[in-house]
């Protein structure tokens, strides 16, 4: 009986523009999400038989999602020999967006965004506007919980600085 | 007053509602003497409404045809399902056309949320008398409220689910009467379901979900009704529940 991909397709599409939403906003460009989404659709159909029945749909889907974007984001960087480390990224884009500040402020959301390095563009929008928990988020990500905190701190104050033009990083710390 | 320090992390999760509320309170009580924690905390909340605004609208938008069942994956049949829940609204045909109506329909969801979510919180605690007819008279029930909505309603049976239906009340709508089944589960944990009537025939929405004061709401529109399904239970269940409405309703 064909029950089971019958019960997955059904699910899956209800996901559809939910996974579009956060691909719009991920790759700042309407027809590179779509793109996106659709890689995704197919790769997920093609391994449904990797999900497990009574797991999370959403999770699993937007981790299919996520790794076909941080393939693509990878071999994008490979070839024009960006960093791609956390440390590395946060320095690169803070050298970038120091030079961006001078000349005008980034006010636009979209422009913020791709302002973010990837690992916590993703993190900023899987909570903020896809609006998981952090296990979910960490799970999408397969990273451990406390990266994903990490990434959402400095991914946030980063995006306050660039919507409000300011360009001095804030030192993130315990605050006492 | 603070004697554990607040750490960074602790107010992104007061931001995100994942604290606790004893911790959420003492958070929100150093706010109140910490202007800049404060202005970092409501700029990362607004960030956040920010999000939605330019977002949000994908939800609602018609799909492009890459992304319809049969484009993305004629591989498999998803096809004859298509027909299920969301993806209804991309299957029109002039898509500007649609889109509008889309987008008109979107006001409206958005108004049944909140008054759905409104029903759920002033209801779902009564212990006297949490509905006016009980699921004893379930018949009486489906039929008063169908006259006065002036449409055939349908209750859905939830016990699969784990819940059994209390009752229902007729309540004012944004447009005329609107009706409130009430479910309960066997820890007492309550759902409603908030159903009005409309005089324009709208093709169906995509579920949405809306958090209104801690009631979460699934919410969209079929034909001439709008539903909307409230708790204050996780998401998860909530979407499990109201997609156990959706098929219901739609056999």
């Amino acid at each position: 009986m064909d029950q089971p991909v019958e019960s997955f397709a059904t699910r899956a599409m209800q996901y559809i523009p939910r996974l579009r939403r956060y691909a719009r906003a991920l790759t700042g460009d309407a027809s590179a999400a779509d793109d996106l989404v659709q890689d995704a659709l197919e790769r997920a159909l093609l391994k449904q038989s990797l999900w497990r029945e009574g797991t999370d749909l959403r999770a699993w889907l937007f981790t299919v999602m996520h790794n076909i974007f941080i393939n693509q984001v990878r071999s994008a960087a490979a070839n024009r020999l960006v960093p791609i480390d956390d440390v590395a990224a946060d320095a690169f884009a803070d050298a970038h967006s120091l030079q961006a500040s001078d000349r005008l402020e980034i006010r636009d959301l979209d422009a913020a965004l791709q302002a973010l390095p990837e690992e916590q563009r993703t993190v900023v929008l899987l909570v903020g506007l896809e609006q998981m928990t952090y296990d979910e988020a960490a799970r999408v990500l397969e990273v451990p919980i406390g990266t994903v905190m990490s990434r959402l701190s400095r991914g946030r104050e980063r995006l306050r600085r660039l919507l409000q033009g300011m360009p001095e990083p804030h030192p993130l710390k315990v605050v006492k | 007053m603070n004697a554990v320090p607040v750490t960074e992390a602790e107010l992104h999760a007061y931001v995100d509602g994942a604290l606790p509320a004893v911790r959420a309170a003492e958070i929100a009580e150093y706010l109140g003497q910490n202007a800049e924690a404060a202005q970092r905390v409501a700029a990362y909340r607004e960030q956040n409404a920010h999000l939605h605004t330019a977002f949000d609208d994908l939800l609602v938008e018609a799909l492009p045809r890459r992304l319809r069942v049969g484009g993305a994956a004629r591989r498999r049949a998803w096809y004859p399902y298509a027909a299920a829940a969301l993806l209804m609204l991309a299957s029109g045909t002039a898509g500007w056309h649609l889109h509008d109506r889309v987008t008109g329909a979107r006001a409206q969801t958005t108004q049944i949320a909140r008054v759905a979510a409104m029903a759920h919180a002033v209801y779902s605690p009564e212990v006297r008398h949490p509905v006016e007819v009980g699921a004893d008279q379930e018949e009486h029930l489906v039929r008063w409220l169908s006259k006065r909505l002036g449409a055939s309603l349908k209750i859905p049976h939830l016990a699969p689910q784990g819940y059994a239906l209390v009752g229902g009340r007729l309540l004012p709508g944004e447009r005329g009467p609107a009706a409130q089944f009430m479910y309960q589960d066997a820890k007492g944990q309550r759902l409603t379901l908030y159903v009005r009537v409309s005089n324009d025939v709208r093709a169906p929405t995509a579920f949405r979900f809306a958090q209104e004061s801690g009631v979460g709401v699934f919410y969209w529109l079929d034909g001439r009704l709008g539903y909307a399904l409230s708790g204050e239970t996780d998401r998860n269940e909530l979407l499990r529940v109201a997609d156990a409405v959706y098929q219901q309703l739609n056999p």
